[in-house]
């Protein structure tokens, strides 16, 4: 009995130092696994959200075949689907059947979270270091609780993109600073006979940036940052941004029956409106310069076009040069295999942002990568985006999809003169309890 | 009775056959007992599919229908019937009545017009002339093309100032133009339309297909009767077309309680999320998919599925008993 009971101690220590000895070899050497990459053949599937026909979809190939040829085990599977559906719909399904992609888009914020906290998505702090510096606070985007687990490719703010001639021919001489600069153009762009502002509405979140945008030059940061933390959205700030919209949509800004204006889809959404020179602005991120360029003729970026930040909004409570931006990202997940990672890291690295910036899809976050922006007007942007005083990322995307999705809604019924500023605060609040 | 007739012959032919063993009759109990075999083999792996995808998905969908759940993890919080009647549930929301009332609104409406259309067509077809095998093939191009393509094309064609606005300006009807999906009181009625011009094609080849099975000689005699056309279709074809045209009302009826990819390709989100165009299977996949709000979304799905029911079972039960007497309920006489 004594003897057993000693024998089965000693098993057990020899066990423990086996265990140690394995945890150590595994954990603390990190060359033990990296040299267990590329090893075997792995395919990585890769979901992104360049679906249109343009040079980012070719330019994510040619990434994907780089690395290809870099490390030959590694075969890269892609599909590209529309952003929309992308977010809103393929990913959450496919987390939810355990079958994820193994990389795919990611846009931070509140949705991330709950990603994190459902488990869904790989921990990459400890590999990422290096390139998680050479970004600055964008990056903190992509991180929950202090550990990262997204890197942005993209980030920038977003404002008007706009027709310089129709300006021009319309007598508008500077870049409205204000709200009430703004208006003011409108009437004279609309005295000219043109459409002032291209909004697809029927896709609902073009529209609903107008919201967002009063939200953050009526709200406090700390009302901004209850709302997204503790959905506190009993700040009054809220119902005023409604009136703020309420007032901008009595000057009829917009294309006629914009609800059925899409916002990236054809020559006839808002962004192909601008683009063929049939609406002289359009409020859109930074990547709308790429999605143009699919929609014109000739399918090159019109040579027209120039950008400035969302105005001032005079009397208002909130912060007047902070501007609300988001990025584009990607992350592992849980279960993706150790090259998703490298393959993460290879598509952040500075030649391949390079590149990135050279297509004009977007704002490449890497330091030393914007020399490759060729597109003027992004130079602009990012000029814009170092300049800006604080960065509040898409409401919707910091709120998650629930409240997302119900103040969007609640907004597209602004639009349609069918809801009220306290309508939105409601549908906020009431998501709350869903 | 079958039991009785082998034992009279045997009586009869005795003096023939010399006394032995009684040939063996299987029992009644042996019969039944086969009978039994043969009914569970036969049916077994059609009712373990049955049973495994369809009535095991409807109890789970019951089932988180009753929690608050977002989909992580297994639902822990119940909430009863909140999710249907609550304060937040589906019959207090505004939208999701919108997308009922729409519901029924096609259906109405898909019976009134694509019915005496397609039955008007059909019997026109019905009659011998140049070019009909053509003509059947135009009308019934529509309802062969994916859904998905039909919304799309439409989505097109509807386009402010594109083909529709285009051509009604060059046969002088401009005045008529509206924002066909922009324009909350429009937009339903623009989605009937692509219905109509889908789905015709489909109640037309039903319809056709019962009129080849009338027997030419009712007709014949009909008209030596000296009945004219009108008399023949009115008074012999139609009501000989009865039961087909009862069976399309049928697929119809749940076709249009189910209405989900026309309205989602070609109205906007934005439309449907004031309730212009939505119908219950897009607010389910609006409200499930795009918000997480899964146990919400299922919620919908069982109102969606007991209200196809039940309105399959009082059809079956008031329209269609006479049809399928004997085949689905009891045994004809």
């Amino acid at each position: 009995m004594r003897l057993k009971r000693r024998s089965g101690a000693i098993f057990a220590l020899v066990a423990t130092a086996a265990l140690v000895a394995s945890g150590c070899s595994s954990g603390g050497n990190n060359s033990q696994s990296s040299s267990g990459l590329y090893k075997n053949p792995v395919t990585i599937t890769w979901w992104h959200n360049a679906n249109t026909a343009g040079p980012l979809k070719d330019y994510w190939q040619k990434v994907a075949n780089d690395f290809h040829a870099l490390h030959p085990t590694v075969t890269i599977k892609i599909s590209a689907i529309e952003t929309n559906d992308l977010q809103r719909n393929r990913i959450p399904a496919a987390l939810l059947s355990g079958n994820p992609p193994d990389l795919f888009q990611a846009w931070g914020g509140g949705e991330m979270v709950e990603q994190v906290q459902s488990g869904y998505l790989k921990d990459i702090t400890a590999d990422t270091k290096t390139e998680v510096a050479s970004m600055g606070p964008a990056a903190n985007i992509w991180a929950v609780n202090g550990k990262q687990y997204g890197l942005p490719y993209d980030f920038g703010i977003e404002g008007f993109w706009y027709n310089k001639d129709m300006f021009t021919k319309a007598g508008i001489t500077s870049k409205p600073a204000t709200l009430d600069d703004l208006k003011a153009d409108i009437a004279k762009l609309k005295t000219a006979g043109d459409t002032a502002i291209a909004v697809g509405a029927g896709d609902k979140w073009p529209a609903a940036h107008f919201w967002y945008n009063f939200a953050v030059r009526e709200c406090s940061a700390t009302a901004l940052s209850n709302a997204s933390t503790k959905q506190d959205f009993t700040d009054p700030c809220f119902v005023k941004a409604g009136d703020d919209l309420k007032s901008f949509l009595a000057t009829s800004p917009f294309q006629a029956k914009f609800l059925a204006t899409s916002g990236q889809q054809g020559a006839s959404s808002s962004a192909g409106l601008l683009a063929n020179g049939k609406a002289a602005m359009e409020l859109m991120g930074a990547w709308d310069g790429g999605t143009m360029q699919g929609l014109t003729p000739d399918q090159k970026e019109p040579t027209f076009l120039d950008w400035f930040p969302f105005p001032s909004v005079p009397g208002a409570g909130g912060s007047q040069n902070t501007q609300m931006g988001g990025g584009d990202g990607f992350a592992c997940s849980k279960k993706a295999p150790p090259e998703c990672v490298e393959f993460l890291k290879y598509i952040v690295s500075p030649e391949v942002e390079k590149g990135f910036s050279a297509t004009g899809a977007g704002v490449p976050t890497v330091k030393g990568a914007e020399v490759g922006l060729a597109d003027p007007v992004l130079q602009t942007i990012a000029k814009a985006t170092q300049s800006a005083g604080g960065i509040q990322l898409w409401l919707d995307t910091a709120f998650g999809a629930k409240a997302g999705t119900a103040m969007n809604d609640a907004i597209v019924a602004i639009f349609a003169n069918k809801g009220t500023s306290q309508g939105v605060v409601d549908a906020l609040q009431k998501s709350a309890g869903r | 009775m079958t039991a009785t007739q082998p034992s009279v012959s045997l009586a009869d032919r005795a003096p023939a056959r010399p006394a032995g063993p009684r040939p063996r009759v299987p029992g009644r109990a042996a019969r039944t007992r086969r009978k039994w075999y043969e009914i569970i083999g036969l049916t077994g792996p059609a009712l373990l599919v049955f049973t495994l995808f369809v009535l095991v998905p409807i109890g789970f969908a019951v089932y988180y229908s009753l929690y608050r759940w977002h989909g992580y993890g297994w639902p822990t919080e119940f909430v009863g019937l909140d999710n249907y009647f609550g304060p937040l549930g589906a019959f207090r929301d505004p939208i999701f009545r919108d997308g009922l009332r729409n519901n029924f609104i096609v259906l109405v409406g898909s019976l009134a017009v694509q019915g005496p259309l397609a039955l008007g067509i059909a019997l026109l077809l019905n009659r011998r002339f140049r070019g009909r095998a053509v003509f059947r093939l135009l009308v019934f191009v529509p309802y062969v093309l994916a859904e998905v393509t039909v919304g799309i094309m439409w989505q097109l064609i509807l386009q402010p100032d594109s083909a529709a606005d285009s051509f009604l300006r060059s046969i002088g009807l401009g005045g008529l133009v509206t924002g066909w999906l922009a324009n909350l009181n429009v937009v339903l009625w623009t989605m009937l339309f692509v219905l109509t011009w889908k789905y015709t094609g489909f109640a037309l080849i039903l319809f056709l297909a019962g009129l080849a099975n009338i027997p030419d000689e009712l007709t014949e005699a009909a008209a030596i009767d000296g009945a004219s056309w009108w008399q023949i279709q009115r008074h012999v074809t139609i009501p000989l077309l009865g039961p087909t045209i009862r069976i399309w009302m049928f697929l119809s009826m749940i076709g249009s309680l189910q209405l989900f990819d026309i309205p989602w390709v070609t109205s906007q989100a934005s439309v449907r999320s004031l309730g212009a165009s939505n119908t219950m299977a897009t607010y389910m996949v609006e409200e499930g998919f795009n918000q997480r709000l899964w146990s919400y979304g299922n919620t919908v799905a069982v109102i969606l599925f007991v209200i196809s029911f039940v309105a399959a079972l009082l059809f079956q039960r008031f329209v269609l008993r006479r049809d399928v007497d004997g085949a689905l309920t009891r045994r004809a006489n």
